[in-house]
């Protein structure tokens, strides 16, 4: 989508690709008809406007050349959709300047729909790149790291589940509103997530997902601007996004909180997401998106992990435990007690925790091993670290791991393998780096 | 012509990390983070991936109902796939010279690990003229 054109032409178009494609959509009330001819519209602009110009309102040209395809496409399928698609003919034609009210519930319907509980999260989360971001299904496959035929039929699955499962294009209603909602928010956290997380992949990557969640999640917060959790939301993506360029280093290697050069720290995205979250707290709105976003800025405000207010995150933490009582909230709660009242103390809690069930148990490992290595206990740490070095999925986490094990066993091995003063106070890594 | 390279490994810690130094691990990586760089810049690298340790791993066997029953956990001398590249190249002696430069990724001593490399062809679709 990038031969011929401007960049400022293709952001324009990825702009404008939700707001035609939930106008059409609600219009004929097919959104898969609609994914097509919008998909084709778009693909007669980037051919047409390098040579013909930019037309006078690109979002109305898009939303005319959608709906003549729509029109050509329901004539050959039936007489009935034939009468209908005539009769609705005259009053989207002459679609120009449109209310905006109605484009931002276009937009809004669009999101709802393809964040839709009833779909898995791996539909939602293409399908929301795909019709929301307006993204090629080449591009998201290539974020993923799957084939593009894969991609593809993920994407077709994700539309035949909406069509079977009759999941409409509107607005949820007042009282579905915030759940509804939630699952909106989540299905953006999950994009950054996989972006920000799975800094492994190929160097040349074309799309850097976190930043494509980003770009989504602002739209939304410009659709709702006083919603509380978008803010929090928002501004817990760019705190994180914050430390991009610290968190690995040439090779993608592991770079834990402790060591990040904060020079390197985004300074403009840590100011707006700092404004965000004090704006979302100071109105007393307190969701698990805002409560991260504050941790978040507690850590990113900080010259060092000693400078730390662990005090405040562990305050935090406990917020975040009363509002929902899940294992990767214990144990990122129990770092900030080893670092408030000490190692010990952060250890009793993760003897408890290892009683639960839990989907993460290299992270317990790993989370044991930093806390035994500053409580002194380097064998110990060593164990923990293999322990967890083996049971983790993630390539450059692996190796961080196993570097750590290393050292702390060269360190304790005798003096030839010695390799420099020990580094304690490195558990705040773990819980920042997942 | 695709191949594809399996890697192997015993159980028992990767390649015995336990016992290395990090500045061995540190260039054990490194080599294997250049192998994948020089392979895709010479466009012959089809993918290429590294499995997580067979910890957990389980052979798996439809029963009765079709219902998986699996099997394991494994014993420590059983020999697991540890990782793979799928190349695709001109002739199998260039995927012999990648096998054997990746099978002399530098272990304890910064010593060639050496390790069995197995090589075997990936099957491809018909001949264009028949498609």
């Amino acid at each position: 989508m990038t031969t011929g054109l401007t960049s400022q032409t293709e952001r324009l178009l990825r702009e404008l690709a939700p707001k035609v494609l939930g106008y059409v959509a609600r219009r004929f009330g097919d959104f898969n008809a609609a994914e097509d001819v919008v998909q084709e519209a778009l693909v007669a602009a980037v051919t047409q406007w390098p040579g013909e110009g930019l037309p006078q309102n690109p979002q109305a040209w898009l939303i005319r050349v959608a709906s003549r395809r729509m029109i050509d496409h329901q004539r050959s399928e039936s007489a009935r959709w034939h009468r209908e698609s005539q009769s609705m003919h005259f009053g989207y034609l002459s679609a120009t300047g449109r209310d905006e009210d109605a484009e931002r519930d276009d937009s809004l319907a669009l999101l709802f729909m393809c964040a839709h509980p009833a779909l898995s999260a791996s539909s939602a989360i293409a399908l929301t790149l795909r019709a929301v971001g307006g993204l090629t299904t080449a591009q998201i496959a290539k974020a993923f790291l799957v084939p593009e035929a894969t991609m593809a039929q993920r994407i077709s699955r994700a539309k035949q589940s909406i069509k079977s499962s009759g999941i409409p294009l509107r607005l949820p209603s007042a009282d579905e509103w915030s759940a509804r909602l939630r699952s909106v928010l989540h299905v953006l956290y999950l994009i950054f997530n996989e972006g920000y997380v799975t800094s492994t992949g190929p160097k040349l990557q074309v799309l850097q997902l976190s930043h494509e969640a980003i770009r989504l999640t602002r739209m939304l917060q410009r659709l709702l601007p006083n919603d509380y959790d978008v803010m929090g939301l928002l501004a817990l993506m760019l705190l994180n996004d914050a430390r991009r360029l610290a968190r690995t280093g040439g090779d993608g290697e592991l770079i834990p909180l402790s060591k990040q050069d904060r020079g390197l720290w985004d300074k403009a995205e840590i100011s707006e997401g700092v404004a965000l979250v004090s704006a979302a707290l100071s109105s007393g709105s307190v969701g698990m998106y805002q409560i991260q976003a504050a941790i978040a800025a507690l850590h990113d405000e900080a010259g060092s992990v000693e400078e730390t207010d662990w005090e405040q995150i562990l305050a935090l933490y406990d917020v975040l435990k009363r509002m929902s009582d899940n294992p990767m909230v214990n144990l990122n709660r129990a770092i900030a007690v080893a670092m408030v009242r000490g190692a010990a103390a952060g250890l009793d809690l993760l003897d408890e925790l290892q009683t639960q069930p839990h989907a993460h148990y290299h992270r317990l490992d790993a989370v044991r091993a930093h806390l035994l290595e500053i409580a002194g206990d380097r064998a110990g740490a060593v164990r923990y670290f293999r322990s967890a070095s083996e049971r983790t999925g993630n390539v450059a986490e692996r190796n961080y791991l196993l570097m750590r094990a290393a050292e702390l066993a060269a360190l304790s091995g005798g003096a030839d393998r010695l390799l420099g003063a020990a580094r304690v106070s490195r558990a705040a890594s773990v819980m920042q780096d997942h | 012509m695709k191949y594809i390279l399996m890697m192997n490994t015993m159980k028992s810690g990767s390649q015995g990390f336990d016992r290395w130094s990090p500045q061995e691990i540190q260039a054990h990586i490194a080599f294997m983070i250049g192998l994948n760089k020089d392979l895709t810049a010479s466009g012959v690298l089809v993918g290429a991936e590294g499995l997580a340790l067979p910890n957990e791993a389980r052979v798996v066997r439809a029963g009765k109902n079709r219902e998986p029953i699996t099997d394991g956990v494994f014993p420590e001398s059983k020999e697991f796939l540890a990782g793979f590249w799928i190349v695709d190249v001109e002739a199998p002696e260039e995927a012999y010279a990648i096998a054997a430069r990746a099978s002399a990724a530098p272990g304890v001593g910064g010593e060639p690990l050496n390790m069995p490399i197995e090589v075997r062809q990936v099957m491809s679709g018909p001949p264009e003229e028949f498609v």
